[in-house]
């Protein structure tokens, strides 16, 4: 389904803030998976989202997604196949326009929108069907504006709204990292019920390591802008949250041996 | 009572601004000064058009499309060249001076003996009612043709108000607030929002331009300097109006617009006639604005500090 080959990325080129956020990155993810990303701060996990959704594009390498090669197509073209939430609750909706209005901009996501009327009767019927499925009696408030809903709220909307029409690929960026635990919950709950009911190839990054352990059956772990670890199947089953802190630690300490032994190698050779 | 008249006809056509300033400066967030050139822009193509012997419509018709022009140009600078939305309309309003005066080919082009739109609605009260003929309004007599004429633009801007309306009510016209919204959340819905930007600018532009021209041929002359201070002009009504209708809905913005243009060509010409130094106009206007544009913060500032009191 998806295809990412020898991707990689630099920001900041030729200035003393360089960072290489995605070095030689290659994952292939077969149809139907759900794929957790983690890694630590800077790791590269929200880069190698952003690069799959286009909001810019990679020094090299290329991406593959349903045959398609997508590399340098331009986010808005890439939205016809990919369904985006985001981790600021903000982002995934528009604030002055109300519930109705949104959620019919997201039925045609991808798709030419001409001059035809937004908001039509059988539009209305089909969103406030959809709407009553999230349980949050947002189907009597559709004519307000999404910005006076809370986060949990709008997150559960963009949900929504980026699997209205089935993506070939859904991306979660840390789309709970927000909210509050209890209404995170509620979200990965939704989460799942909407990835399980559409069955979609899913990538999610997380820094909740609970969450990568209950939900879907891979779990990618970056650092430095390379993927270091990838279970899948009955190993990724078996992972526990303790054994991917110990990864986590394993990791750092060898971030901490690099410097020190990179010197003992400079006394030893220069 | 004929100044009255004359003030709200004013108001009606400026409404037209005030509608461009809208778009741009409310549902795009892009503050265009493009709007002093185009403005001006379609003054002259209509004046020179008209002078040439074109047909007024059809002269009015190219305004709007120069207009579209000269706001898909700032909108291009700004996507394409990623030049600053003030700074690419800064460019284009200066660009077009030249442009004006060649179009128009001097500073001033008189339209008085000349066939405008208005001339049209004269020729058609003249059918109806006869000629000079004079009414009673709230007891003050008033010629039957300014009254034709305010009716034919409000006609015109509840026209212009609807088609408008139902323009933002489309899918497309949906997208294009939403881009002005939040781009980031629309681009992740598949549009794009560059070509929503050149667009709406252009639109906006248009209806600038058309206000430019319904000017000229109302009053009788273009004149190179008549767009200076429209920008601000056209923001003091979108504010007015946002007051007055204190609402969120698209439609009562729209009409709020409208209202508020009428409203302060209004509260302008009563300030001249109490004997206002016209030269202290757009000072006054700027003053008007920028108080608009703090006081709600600065009353929220102190109500605040009110309560911890």
């Amino acid at each position: 389904m998806l295809e990412i080959s020898n991707l990689c990325k630099t920001f900041n080129v030729g200035t003393i803030n360089e960072v290489m956020s995605l070095q030689n990155v290659s994952l292939s993810i077969e149809d139907g998976s759900f794929v957790c990303v983690l890694g630590t701060n800077g790791s590269g996990k929200s880069t190698l989202l952003n690069a799959v959704a286009g909001t810019f594009l990679t020094d090299s390498g290329s991406i593959i997604l349903k045959g398609k090669e997508i590399t340098k197509w331009p986010e808005h073209k890439r939205a016809s196949q990919i369904g985006r939430v985001f981790q600021n609750p903000f982002s995934g909706t528009a604030p002055g326009m109300s519930i109705a209005e949104n959620l019919a901009l997201a039925a045609k996501r991808g798709r030419k929108r001409g001059l035809g009327w937004g908001l039509t009767a059988s539009v209305m019927s089909e969103l406030k069907s959809k709407v009553k499925v999230l349980n949050m009696g947002l189907e009597e408030r559709l004519e307000t504006p999404i910005g006076k809903l809370s986060g949990g709220q709008r997150q559960a909307l963009t949900l929504l709204m980026s699997s209205w029409l089935k993506p070939d690929l859904l991306l979660l960026d840390e789309h709970t990292a927000a909210l509050d635990p209890k209404t995170a919950s509620k979200v990965i709950e939704l989460t799942e019920r909407i990835v399980n009911q559409g069955k979609l190839t899913t990538l999610m990054v997380t820094h909740s390591m609970q969450q990568a352990v209950n939900l879907g059956d891979r779990i990618i772990m970056m650092h430095q802008g390379e993927i270091k670890y990838d279970f899948r199947g009955e190993e990724k089953k078996r992972l526990k949250v303790p054994d991917l802190l110990a990864l986590f630690d394993e990791l750092r300490r060898k971030d901490q041996i690099d410097p020190a032994v990179a010197e003992l190698l400079m006394r030893e050779y220069v | 009572m004929t100044l009255l008249i004359g003030s709200i006809t004013i108001g009606l056509v400026l409404a037209l601004l005030a509608l461009g300033i809208f778009i741009s400066f409310r549902i795009f967030d892009f503050p265009d000064i493009t709007a002093e050139g185009s403005f001006t822009f379609g003054a002259a193509i209509t004046a020179s058009l008209i002078v040439a012997g074109i047909n007024p419509v059809a002269a009015t018709l190219m305004a709007f499309a120069g207009g579209l022009l000269a706001g898909a140009a700032t909108g291009l600078i700004h996507t394409r060249f990623k030049i600053n939305p003030l700074l690419s309309g800064i460019l284009v309003m200066t660009a077009l001076y030249s442009v004006n005066l060649h179009v128009m080919g001097k500073s001033n082009v008189p339209l008085l003996s000349q066939l405008t739109l208005f001339t049209w609605v004269e020729h058609f009260s003249i059918a109806v009612s006869g000629k000079d003929a004079i009414t009673s309004v709230l007891g003050w007599s008033v010629p039957v043709k300014d009254l034709w004429i305010l009716l034919f633009c409000l006609i015109m801007i509840v026209l212009f108000s609807l088609v408008l309306l139902w323009f933002f009510r489309t899918n497309i016209g949906t997208a294009m607030r939403a881009t002005g919204d939040n781009d980031q959340m629309i681009r992740a819905l598949g549009v794009n929002t560059n070509v929503m930007i050149v667009f709406g600018v252009a639109i906006s532009n248009g209806f600038i331009a058309l206000s430019g021209s319904m000017l000229a041929q109302f009053q009788g002359f273009a004149d190179v300097q008549m767009g200076i201070g429209m920008m601000v002009w056209g923001l003091a009504s979108v504010i007015i109006g946002e007051a007055l209708i204190n609402e969120k809905k698209l439609g009562l913005l729209i009409a709020g617009a409208v209202i508020g243009a009428v409203l302060f060509r209004l509260l302008v010409a009563i300030a001249l006639r109490w004997g206002m130094n016209p030269n202290d106009l757009k000072l006054i206007t700027a003053t008007f604005v920028f108080l608009a544009l703090v006081l709600p913060g600065f009353m929220n500032k102190t109500k605040k500090i009110r309560l911890v009191k």
